[in-house]
């Protein structure tokens, strides 16, 4: 008798079991967002109630980051806020996913893009990074409507706009602007060692040898393999300048040029001085060592001023700026902005394309930009913002945005897209292992013909 | 009858997990072999067919693939030979009888109980390669002992830093080899020993001709199983040494072409090449065992 009730209960179990696994494939292909986002974001348990209340239907407008800590979320927040004053009845739904940079982040929404399921607008990388992968794929549509309509063609650089259209359309709006040519260094290990600041290339190698002689190990401080491809883009601006730089990646000049060479034999000249260590260490552990004086310089995006001077309970370094420590241009990149951006679009076949459209607007406004860009430790893409609301670095970088010349960061996604990309920084590997610069060159050549702009 | 009733409900047990297995593991693997043979990069699916073209391609004139298949030799053949040997020593001290065995037993496995990530972590703390005024973990210890010559780059060596990644995964996996040694040292039978002893063997003879000849099953079966590992490696080595070229491995390297960048037809041929090297070794393996099952 309990066999035979085993029995039943099995065939139970089996019928149920495949019951499931049929219903689930309908469920499974329309709603996968909020299954996703259920599992790996609590913010957006904020669906579940709304959901079932549900008797007038609330319209939404669900925003896909990867900015789910630090400055980026609190950035974010505050841009939320502002959302819910100017729209009460549009229910923000922040599809955030954790996790790697954002890698985890962009198979999620790949698998979203693939299933017609975008959502409503999401982040990336400004620059090919989202036009080489979306624009690409057919998945975005052009904002010049937006632009025109808001005036943001009169407010943004107007170098930075090319950057970030494909045939003339710009296809994101750019929420924040990071600058990655920025020279950090620590004044007091300079007035110890008696050197001076540098003022160009040249003079900077000849500190650097200075500081070697006087007995300091590493004057250089670097870290990991992007930390290493991010410093030759910067020497690339300064040996070939801005608008020779621009056009080797929209393939308008050519890699075999003398001035692309010597960039590269520059880099070498400049790993002479770098700790041994560099490949083991974050852009964090690279930083600490200039702020701890066992580095004169090192190279980094600015993101690296929250790391000085944040708090030290948030991780942070709670440094002084110019007392403890001071930063100029990449020497040779002076009147350069080597720029990267975070932004949103407009993806095709958005659910909530009204209030997409809504939220683009808000995210180019002076007032979205003024709330995110404080807390993040960025400056906002628009150069009438105020000043008053930042730090003393973030005002100096506010001051060159809004006259300098505006070129791409490579590693930062903004000039080279994905796949080329990651070509580079594998040729790049292998530079680092053999120092042959004419090698490397010429694998820039032949990336560029496969995975580039260039003419094959 | 009734015997036949019980085939058909065991079948009907099974079946789901059949189906699951048939979907999600060969139909995937089927999926990805097609994948393989096309042109597919970005993000829309594209199945032109190429035929071998990706294969030819990683082969013949991608240098990443080539410091892959060297970094996965380097670690394979240290860290299954390293944790082999220490397996064997550990057991067979332990195998001498003394007194506490099984506190020493638990000490050597307990590495095991650990995620790859954390003995990769810890053990970036103890190779730090900084030099100078920076020294810390093993360095910093080595001079504090006074024992200056033992300093390392370790990861960072030129052309070997892949060697010291085997470091940790031998320390992770070793108490696992000295586990199964155990075993196979009390299965060996003590009149085999005592009619060694008789015959005036020495006792290195006795494990030389004896002992270590009846442990040859157990150390194929080491091989096999610390070979596929190795074979398939990722979170140990990201946790090591993050993503770098002289430190790839064809399973980082799977990962950072499908998807950074996506080049799918690529990404999929490199994961079907790991999965035939890891079938290499499992199914013959596999085989055999599960004949000798038979036969008993």
């Amino acid at each position: 008798m309990p066999k035979k009730l085993y029995v039943v209960f099995a065939v139970v179990l089996v019928v149920a079991m495949t019951l499931a696994a049929c219903a689930k494939t309908p469920v499974a292909t329309q709603a996968p967002a909020a299954t996703e986002a259920a599992a790996t974001q609590a913010p957006a348990a904020t669906e579940a109630p709304a959901a079932t209340q549900a008797p007038a239907a609330k319209q939404q407008l669900e925003v896909f980051s990867w900015w789910t800590g630090g400055g980026e979320a609190a950035g974010l927040e505050a841009m939320i806020a502002i959302w819910n004053k100017q729209n009460p009845d549009i229910e923000f739904v922040n599809a955030a996913v954790a996790g790697g940079a954002g890698s985890n982040a962009k198979a999620v929404l790949a698998t979203r893009l693939a299933a017609g399921d975008p959502p409503d607008s999401f982040q990336g990388h400004a620059g090919q990074e989202m036009i080489g992968t979306y624009v690409a794929a057919g998945q975005l549509e052009p904002l010049d409507d937006l632009y025109k309509a808001n005036g943001w063609y009169d407010v943004f650089p107007a170098t930075l706009i090319p950057l970030i259209s494909k045939d003339g359309h710009p296809y994101s709006v750019p929420v924040n602007i990071h600058r990655a040519n920025v020279l950090w260094y620590n004044p007091k290990v300079l007035a110890k060692y008696n050197v001076t600041a540098p003022t160009d290339f040249a003079s900077w190698l000849t500190a650097l040898a200075a500081l070697k002689t006087a007995g300091m190990e590493a004057p250089l401080a670097l870290g990991e393999n992007w930390t290493e491809v991010q410093l030759w883009e910067t020497v690339l601006i300064a040996d070939a300048g801005a608008d020779m730089y621009t056009k080797l990646w929209n393939g308008e000049a050519d890699w075999n040029d003398a001035k692309v060479l010597k960039s590269i034999e520059d880099y070498n000249k400049l790993m002479e001085y770098v700790n041994s260590d560099y490949a083991t260490l974050s852009w964090q552990d690279a930083s600490k060592l200039v702020a701890d004086g066992d580095a004169a310089f090192n190279v980094m995006g600015d993101w690296a001023d929250g790391y000085f001077s944040g708090k030290v309970d948030g991780g942070n370094l709670g440094l002084t700026p110019e007392t403890d420590y001071a930063w100029m241009p990449v020497p040779g990149t002076q009147g350069v902005y080597d720029f990267l951006s975070d932004s949103f679009n407009l993806p095709v076949g958005a659910k909530n394309r009204d209030a997409a459209i809504k939220w683009l607007t808000l995210c180019g406004s002076k007032e979205g930009q003024d709330a995110f860009n404080p807390v993040k430790g960025s400056i906002p893409a628009r150069n009438d913002a105020d000043k008053s609301l930042y730090g003393v670095y973030l005002q100096s970088a506010m001051a060159d945005w809004s006259k300098d010349t505006v070129v791409g960061s490579l590693w930062h996604g903004v000039v080279a897209n994905d796949t080329w990309k990651n070509q580079i920084a594998t040729d790049f590997g292998a530079f680092i292992l053999d120092k042959d610069a004419a090698k490397f060159q010429a694998s820039m050549v032949a990336s560029c013909a496969q995975f580039g702009p260039c003419k094959k | 009858m009734r015997n036949k009733k019980e085939k058909w409900l065991a079948f009907l047990l099974v079946s789901p997990s059949i189906l699951a297995v048939a979907v999600f593991v060969y139909g995937f693997i089927g999926w990805t072999t097609r994948v393989s043979f096309t042109a597919w990069k970005g993000m829309i699916p594209d199945y032109t067919f190429v035929k071998l073209q990706n294969y030819i391609d990683l082969f013949t004139n991608n240098l990443r693939f080539q410091i892959d298949i060297r970094n996965t030799l380097i670690f394979t053949v240290i860290f299954v030979f390293g944790t082999l040997l220490l397996g064997l020593i550990t057991a067979l001290l332990l195998d001498q009888g003394l007194k506490g065995e099984g506190l020493f037993r638990n000490l050597f496995i307990f590495p095991m109980a650990i995620s790859y990530i954390v003995t990769g972590v810890v053990w970036r703390w103890l190779m730090n390669p900084a030099q100078g005024s920076r020294l810390s973990g093993l360095n910093l210890l080595f001079h504090t002992l006074h024992l200056d010559f033992l300093n390392s780059l370790y990861t960072a060596t030129p052309e070997w830093g892949m060697a010291f990644i085997a470091i940790p995964a031998i320390w992770q996996l070793s108490g696992y080899t000295m586990a199964m040694y155990l075993a196979g040292l009390r299965a060996i039978p003590d009149e085999l020993r005592e009619a060694a002893r008789v015959d005036g063997a020495t006792e290195f003879e006795i494990f030389r001709y004896i002992v270590f000849p009846l442990l040859r099953p157990v150390t194929l079966s080491a091989m096999i199983i610390l070979g596929h590992m190795s074979l398939k490696t990722f979170d140990l080595v990201i946790a090591v040494a993050g993503k770098q070229l002289p430190l790839d491995m064809p399973s980082i390297n799977m990962w950072q072409t499908t998807f950074d960048a996506h080049l799918y037809g690529s990404g999929a041929a490199i994961s079907i090449l790991l999965l035939i090297s890891t079938a290499v070794l499992i199914i013959p393996y596999l085989f055999f065992s599960l004949r000798k099952e038979g036969q008993q």
